[in-house]
């Protein structure tokens, strides 16, 4: 009896992280351009994943400790991965999406060293879609 | 053995997520695209190999979770600097 | 090398050793016992990132009080996630802000930026110094000073008396 109790609590705690990874992909598809890809992507991905995991600890209460790990790595690389893409993609002048309001780091580079953002320009065009 | 209909759906629904990410895998159409949805298939491939370690009730699987987890990151974070600098 | 530093290094990996090994045999705990005395001396010159480690009771709390803080900002974020994508308009305003963190510590500033990416629409996209350029789904504030409120204020505040 205990035991269905605990199955279906950690059942449905399962699907309702699958349900953030869906919403997470869903998100990557729909959204204009890249940085916004990465903000849904990575926020939705992190908390599904580590409610789909809680929901096998109430399956197997013994498994405690690897799943804490895991839970541990996935909170401790996705944000450093996402960083590292959005820094990537914006050097490499990714085009941010037209709705977007303000650019300071592009002012900022702008103001401290002419030279590259010229060069960022040219190389911008070249790569293209 | 677990058969449980609830983490059935769970894995039917990650399924599907796996598929959409793939979509914008395949399309771009810049190739920081590609990366973020393969950041994003990688993550949701440990919920994955969570699920199968449930179904077939061995504790080994979540220590392939954890490795294909380590080897996704890696390949994010080198990609990442690799396109950042080109070497 | 100072021992606080070699001591917080040892204590992490034996942990993370028997939470792998899911026992606590006499053969596992003394080889994990003999790998964590060694590893530390081997990669870890001089250890620096935990210089600013503060191991007090005050320190201890507010780290517990920042992860139940954590935890809510994240619920937060996956829910305001949620509502943008799922909303037929797609309602963002997204633009990159530039804000300034008070902290110094190089941990400090590590668990910041990690923490801003995943709470409400804030994704860290370069550090020099003291300086975050954040992309913000849903610009409010152009300036350092109200960016700078809205954003990193919340987690400062714990974050100043863990690590200063």
């Amino acid at each position: 009896m205990n035991q269905e109790i605990m199955e279906i609590v950690g059942g449905i705690i399962a699907i309702i992280g699958s349900i953030f990874i869906l919403l997470g992909a869903i998100g990557i598809v729909r959204m204009p351009d890249t940085f916004n890809r990465i903000q849904t992507g990575t926020k939705a991905s992190t908390l599904g994943t580590i409610l789909s995991l809680a929901g096998l600890f109430f399956f197997f209460p013994g498994w405690g400790g690897k799943l804490f790990i895991l839970v541990l790595f996935v909170l401790i690389t996705n944000p450093v991965s996402s960083h590292v893409l959005a820094r990537a993609a914006y050097h490499i002048g990714v085009p941010l999406t037209k709705k977007t309001v303000v650019d300071q780091l592009k002012e900022r580079e702008i103001i401290s060293n002419p030279s590259s953002a010229n060069l960022k320009k040219v190389k911008t065009n070249e790569i293209g879609d | 053995m677990v058969n449980n209909i609830y983490l059935q759906i769970a894995t039917v629904i990650t399924l599907i997520a796996f598929i959409i990410g793939m979509y914008r895998f395949v399309k771009g159409p810049h190739k920081a695209d590609r990366m973020v949805a393969f950041d994003m298939v990688s993550v949701a491939g440990i919920a994955l190999i969570g699920f199968i370690a449930a179904f077939t009730n061995k504790l080994i699987y979540l220590d392939v979770a954890l490795v294909y987890g380590i080897l996704g990151f890696l390949g994010v974070v080198i990609i990442g600097r690799y396109i950042e600098r080109g070497f | 090398m100072k021992f606080k530093n070699y001591l917080i290094m040892f204590i992490t990996l034996m942990v993370v050793w028997l939470l792998l090994n899911n026992s606590v045999a006499k053969e596992i705990v003394l080889v994990g016992l003999g790998l964590s005395l060694v590893l530390p001396f081997l990669f870890c010159g001089k250890c620096d990132l935990f210089n600013h480690f503060k191991v007090t009771p005050k320190a201890l709390i507010y780290t517990i009080l920042y992860f139940f803080v954590f935890i809510r900002e994240l619920v937060k974020a996956n829910w305001d996630v949620v509502k943008r994508v799922i909303s037929p308009k797609l309602p963002i305003n997204p633009g990159i802000v530039e804000v300034k963190t008070v902290l110094k510590s190089k941990i400090g500033r590590i668990i910041l930026a990690n923490s801003i990416t995943l709470t409400p629409g804030t994704l860290t996209l370069e550090m020099v110094d003291d300086t975050l350029f954040i992309h913000w789904i849903d610009v409010q504030s152009t300036d350092i000073e109200g960016a700078s409120n809205a954003i990193v204020r919340t987690f400062e505040k714990y974050l100043e008396e863990m690590y200063g």
